[in-house]
């Protein structure tokens, strides 16, 4: 029986062929675990871990520590290393959000397995990785046992192709998958066709991480050569042992998207999830908060298309423009790039590489009332803060454009 | 096995009743109890002061999009007995189970179960009975039930030896 790219994955971790609907028991390559973690959870009591070498601690969503309860996880959490003999810590100075800390750190594989508590965690989906988010109880269990269980998912098949157009991003695409076809609670997502290979890395990164917003179990790309190479230059020297998709593997659905037929997008507050529409239904609609930042658009290519469009401009008066680094690295490199004097020229505040704003924890905190533009990874209602204001979600380029404007606008209009 | 039988009284949600909604971020800082007042925060404000222990949530489609913060601890910490919804976010689902809160998929359970209904849930057998009508679901593996039955996955690696019971040294 041909398999999907999900049931190969699968069935390598789980040592035979992983048939949809069965619960397979897959070893872990690795678990990441985060400093909100450490909070309330017993991490303290474990015993013993599996193997310290396929741990890494990231320290994210609230560092620098905004409160003496944070500054209590990051203790236990340098503690936890400390006892157990883990060295991939990624302490404040070299952290950044967990998923893009993988990443670029080569951590993320193809054909492997990995857990993390975070939501956002099948990010790593887009070097063909079967990872997905799980609760807190279920990732300290996977610390001491080195496994966890998976139910095989159907697959949902996005044949792409064609080549996107000027400003379109990764986000747009996501927001016009879950505008058009909703949801894909209790299902993979799997991407692939002619288009895939013109879709950047850092595209398929949003498009991955956002899968958890449409309630993928899986969101999964095959390691192509871009892939491939991406992965090579974060690791070095790494044996890399990606898999794929048998050619004829049977699909819950496949469903065509022309990359050149995909336009600037925004979501309207609440959900993605049936809830998104070109940025023309929405163009004029007042801003007080622009934001760039987040797992899913924190990037490197993030920052310099947003510095790009803002160079020489200003945000709106009556507008502020919060944009986040999503790691210290990409801090480093946008600011060697000048991308951060461009953003800070024109306005914006650009802050410590965290979760902070995208989850309303720490930083750019919405009042009631307030109307938010953001890429990042979220739009439901009370995310970023007060429950009476609201969250549309768009990419970079249209958040910078609409920040210039104060009002949501077209970045193909603003930038031309 | 009687701990998987339950039976209270019902409140019911619609469809997409998201993780945020639960278990706000502002929330995330308070300590449990604290936390627990703000269940349902932006789409059912005072929730939290009419629901009384043993009661069971019943909630549409797509239940618990979202995040992989313990929700299910609040509503442990309120009392809730167990849930009930047409489909689970997967994440949510097995978070629920392994803090030991029981979770029931039945396909249209908002249009079979009215607010304040009285009903009686068999985990273990795989059946609900609500206004004298009884419908049927998937049973939970027996993987799954055996956690439920630790009270969830702590229960369990503490009584494998391979983590030190609560507040122990």
């Amino acid at each position: 029986m041909p398999d999907t790219l999900i049931q190969k994955v699968l069935g390598r971790a789980s040592g035979g062929r992983a048939e949809v609907g069965e619960i397979v028991v897959c070893e872990v390559d690795l678990t990441a675990l985060i400093d909100i973690q450490f909070a309330h959870d017993r991490l303290a009591d474990v015993i013993s871990v599996a193997d310290p070498d396929k741990i890494a601690i990231v320290l994210d969503h609230a560092v620098p520590a905004p409160s003496i309860r944070d500054a209590e996880s990051g203790r236990k959490a340098r503690a936890f290393a400390a006892q157990h003999g883990i060295s991939k810590v990624f302490d404040v100075g070299r952290h950044g959000i967990v998923h893009q800390v993988l990443a670029e750190q080569g951590l993320a594989r193809p054909g492997t397995v990995v857990a993390c508590t975070d939501s956002h965690t099948c990010a790593a989906g887009a070097v063909g990785a079967a990872a997905r988010g799980l609760g807190p109880a279920e990732v300290l269990q996977i610390v001491c046992t080195g496994r966890t269980w998976h139910q095989v998912p159907p697959t949902l098949y996005y044949e792409l192709s064609g080549r996107k157009s000027p400003w379109v991003n990764g986000k747009d695409l996501f927001l016009h998958i879950a505008g058009h076809y909703g949801d894909a609670t209790g299902h993979a997502v799997e991407f692939g066709g002619p288009g895939l290979a013109g879709l950047p890395m850092s595209d398929r990164r949003t498009v991955a991480t956002q899968g958890a917003e449409i309630g993928a179990d899986f969101t999964i790309f095959p390691a192509d050569e871009l892939c491939l190479d991406y992965v090579a230059a974060a690791a070095p020297g790494a044996e890399l042992t990606p898999v794929g998709p048998d050619e004829d593997a049977s699909y819950a659905a496949i469903r065509p998207v022309d990359l050149s037929a995909v336009s600037p997008m925004v979501a309207l507050p609440g959900t993605v999830i049936d809830n998104a529409g070109p940025v023309g239904d929405l163009a004029g609609t007042k801003i007080d908060q622009a934001f760039i930042g987040s797992c899913a658009n924190g990037q490197l290519a993030d920052l310099e298309v947003a510095a790009g469009i803002l160079k020489g401009h200003q945000v709106a008066a009556g507008t502020r423009l919060i944009v986040t680094p999503a790691s210290q690295q990409i801090y480093l490199e946008a600011s060697r790039r000048g991308y951060l004097a461009d953003l800070v020229e024109a306005g914006a505040t650009v802050t410590n590489p965290t979760c902070g704003a995208c989850f309303g924890y720490h930083m750019g905190t919405l009042a009631a009332g307030e109307v938010c533009l953001t890429a990042s990874t979220r739009n439901f209602k009370g995310r970023m803060g007060s429950p009476d204001a609201e969250v549309y979600m768009a990419s970079p380029a249209t958040v910078a454009a609409s920040a210039i404007r104060g009002v949501i606008s077209d970045v193909r209009e603003v930038a031309a | 096995m009687s701990e998987l039988q339950v039976s209270g009284r019902a409140w019911v949600f619609g469809d997409g009743i998201n993780t945020d909604d639960m278990y706000p971020g502002f929330a995330m800082r308070l300590p449990l109890p604290e936390a627990a007042q703000h269940m349902f925060h932006a789409s059912r404000p005072g929730w939290p002061d009419l629901v009384r222990p043993g009661d069971i949530v019943v909630a549409g489609r797509n239940f618990g999009l979202g995040s992989s913060r313990p929700v299910p601890l609040l509503f442990r910490e309120l009392g809730v007995a167990a849930l009930v919804a047409e489909q689970f976010n997967s994440l949510f689902f097995r978070n629920c189970i392994n803090y030991g809160l029981p979770a029931a998929t039945l396909p249209d359970a908002t249009k079979l179960i009215s607010e304040g209904d009285h009903i009686e849930i068999d985990f273990g057998g795989g059946s609900l009975e609500s206004g004298g009508r009884r419908h049927t679901f998937a049973p939970l593996p027996e993987f799954l039930r055996s956690v439920l039955a630790a009270g969830g996955l702590f229960g369990q690696l503490e009584a494998a030896g391979k983590l030190r019971p609560a507040g122990g040294k």
